[in-house]
């Protein structure tokens, strides 16, 4: 349903849809995210008013490299879905959607945080959980589990 | 008296910012907030988290499945066994399995208490901040009782690492329902104990009352879920609206507040006791007998006498050990009703024995994140009890 619909609105911005063990997919492009995002939040047959959870994994070795993951849920519907933008390491870069959801602000700047991909017009993007002068995006793959940071200093 | 109004409208004042933590007796959970006060009004508050965070994402991507299982202890560690059922059931989802009947009794018999104990330390530290010392000296000791009975189950009593994928540990001990309802006499006791004092208590609603407002629709546009949500009108519970478990075969009803302030949340919550109370009971009534593990051998530990005595099963356990049981690829989002909300698990595998993502939707992080809104234009003790009842868990929120 939803993604019937989805596809039928953006014919170009949705690359893929599948339903793997009945959650709702879709893989769309990552400019249109703000148009979509505001479509599934105010169409009325959709109504996903909840920004449930938003993350983004690290498939280092493919390209895109980054995959920036929004699950929704519509209370009206009792329904979810998961859409995916697909992220290049060389443009790391997505549009907020803080405006949409408010919800978003504090999972954006994880996202930003922990993998370094930038949200672009949210208002304060800045690490949350690490701290100024942390360096490097801990949950890409290619951040070695047992690397010290200057702050903290060596092993001794 | 005109002199008086006079010079409180001329008085010179200049804001001031104070930092309540990291260490302070308020902000359990370690979290810190940057004050920024007109006299005793908040202008603005910025909340800094993160003090907690230890890498529970990269420790899961560099460990088997099976091997998540104790840091999901740590999420939110006053209700360990949601975040175990919860875990469990997303690699259950992504496998396309689902657990023996009896394990599902079990796994919501011990959900419920877990919820019964969140939610008594909940009011238990809310009521004590607010100078209600007796009560938390109360809801300790009822949730002591229960503590006493999960540590019978699964041997501790906050890191319990009792749920296994694909089953449990071991079964209920013997004489566990009987021990259940003991406890719950002295705790329904309490309960009313516990009422009497906190609810027509003209000091806790004077603290509490149309503090910590969110509207409806504001709480759903912030992301609010769980009791939370709940005190603001918003019927929304997963174990109805999406039932998971054996939860659709319970006879339970969710309360549900109207304005959505401190109080409210208060008010959800103690009902939530007395319901979670009566699923306990009635799964404890229709509990069937039966094994509680799945026998599959590639994703559920054989037997301990299996293992001893014949070649295959030694042959299976060896490779589940070293090499992690192996879910097919694909990615799932699997959601349970945590103790303060939706507690979702984002689930990413490519057919190996780690986890290529294994994210946590933490409920309590976007209730933290909307401290700011609830909190500018009020007054600075109003951050205690609001923070209270937000019920922020620093294992969780931070991961």
């Amino acid at each position: 349903m939803t993604l019937d619909k989805l596809s039928r609105q953006f014919p170009r911005s949705v690359i893929e849809t599948h339903a793997h063990r009945g959650d709702a997919t879709a893989v769309v492009r990552k400019e249109d995210i703000l148009a979509i995002s505001k479509f599934l939040r105010d169409d009325p047959d959709l109504a996903y008013n909840f920004m449930m959870d938003l993350t983004a994994v690290d498939y280092m070795g493919k390209e895109p490299r980054f995959e920036v993951v929004y699950h929704l849920y519509s209370l009206s519907k009792n329904q979810r879905v998961r859409i995916k933008a697909q992220v290049s390491e060389a443009d790391c870069a997505i549009d907020s959607i803080v405006s949409i959801w408010v919800a978003a602000d504090w999972f954006e700047r994880e996202v930003f945080d922990l993998y370094g991909i930038v949200f672009k017009g949210h208002p304060n993007l800045k690490r949350i959980l690490l701290y100024e002068g942390f360096e490097g995006h801990p949950l890409r793959k290619d951040y070695p589990v047992k690397k010290r940071q200057p702050l903290i200093g060596p092993l001794n | 008296m005109d002199i008086m109004t006079d010079s409180a409208k001329n008085l010179h004042t200049e804001k001031m910012v104070i930092n309540m933590g990291p260490s302070h007796p308020v902000t359990h959970g370690t979290v810190k907030f940057t004050v920024t006060l007109d006299g005793e009004t908040i202008d603005d508050l910025k909340v800094d988290i993160g003090y907690l965070h230890r890498g529970f994402e990269k420790m899961c991507e560099n460990g088997t499945w099976e091997q998540v299982m104790p840091y999901t202890d740590r999420l939110n560690y006053v209700s360990p066994l949601i975040n175990n059922v919860g875990y469990a059931l997303a690699v259950e989802k992504l496998f396309g399995l689902q657990a023996p009947e009896r394990c599902q009794y079990i796994r919501v018999i011990l959900s419920e208490m877990a919820r019964i104990c969140d939610h008594y330390t909940n009011i238990a530290a809310g009521a004590m901040e607010v100078g209600a010392m007796t009560v938390f000296l109360y809801f300790v000791e009822a949730r002591d009782l229960l503590w006493d009975l999960l540590e019978e189950v699964c041997g501790a009593r906050v890191t319990a690492n009792y749920v296994r994928i694909g089953g449990l540990k071991n079964d209920l001990p013997e004489g566990f329902a009987a021990g259940v309802a003991r406890a719950f006499k002295t705790c329904r006791e309490l309960w009313v104990d516990v009422d009497k004092l906190l609810t027509k208590n003209r000091i806790f609603i004077d603290r509490m009352r149309d503090v910590g407002t969110m509207p409806a629709q504001e709480a759903i546009a912030h992301g609010f879920t769980g009791p939370c949500l709940r005190a603001s009108g918003v019927p929304y519970d997963v174990r109805k609206a999406q039932p998971y478990l054996v939860y659709d075969r319970m006879d339970f009803e969710i309360p549900v507040g109207e304005t959505g302030d401190n109080f409210d949340r208060y008010l959800v919550r103690m009902e939530e006791i007395n319901q979670s109370m009566r699923i306990v009971e009635q799964a404890l009534a229709k509990m069937p007998a039966g094994p509680i593990n799945l026998d599959m051998p590639g994703m559920r530990w054989q037997s301990k006498d299996d293992t001893y005595s014949r070649i295959e099963s030694l042959i299976t356990h060896f490779k589940t050990i070293t090499e992690g049981i192996k879910p097919p690829a694909g990615e799932i989002y699997s959601a349970v009703e945590g103790a303060n909300g939706e507690l979702g698990f984002y689930l990413v595998s490519d057919g190996s024995g780690k986890p290529v993502k294994c994210r946590v939707r933490p409920p309590c992080f976007p209730l933290t994140a909307a401290m700011p809104r609830m909190m500018r234009g009020r007054l600075i003790a109003d951050i205690v009890p609001t923070f209270d009842m937000i019920n922020m868990i620093g294992g969780e929120c931070d991961r």
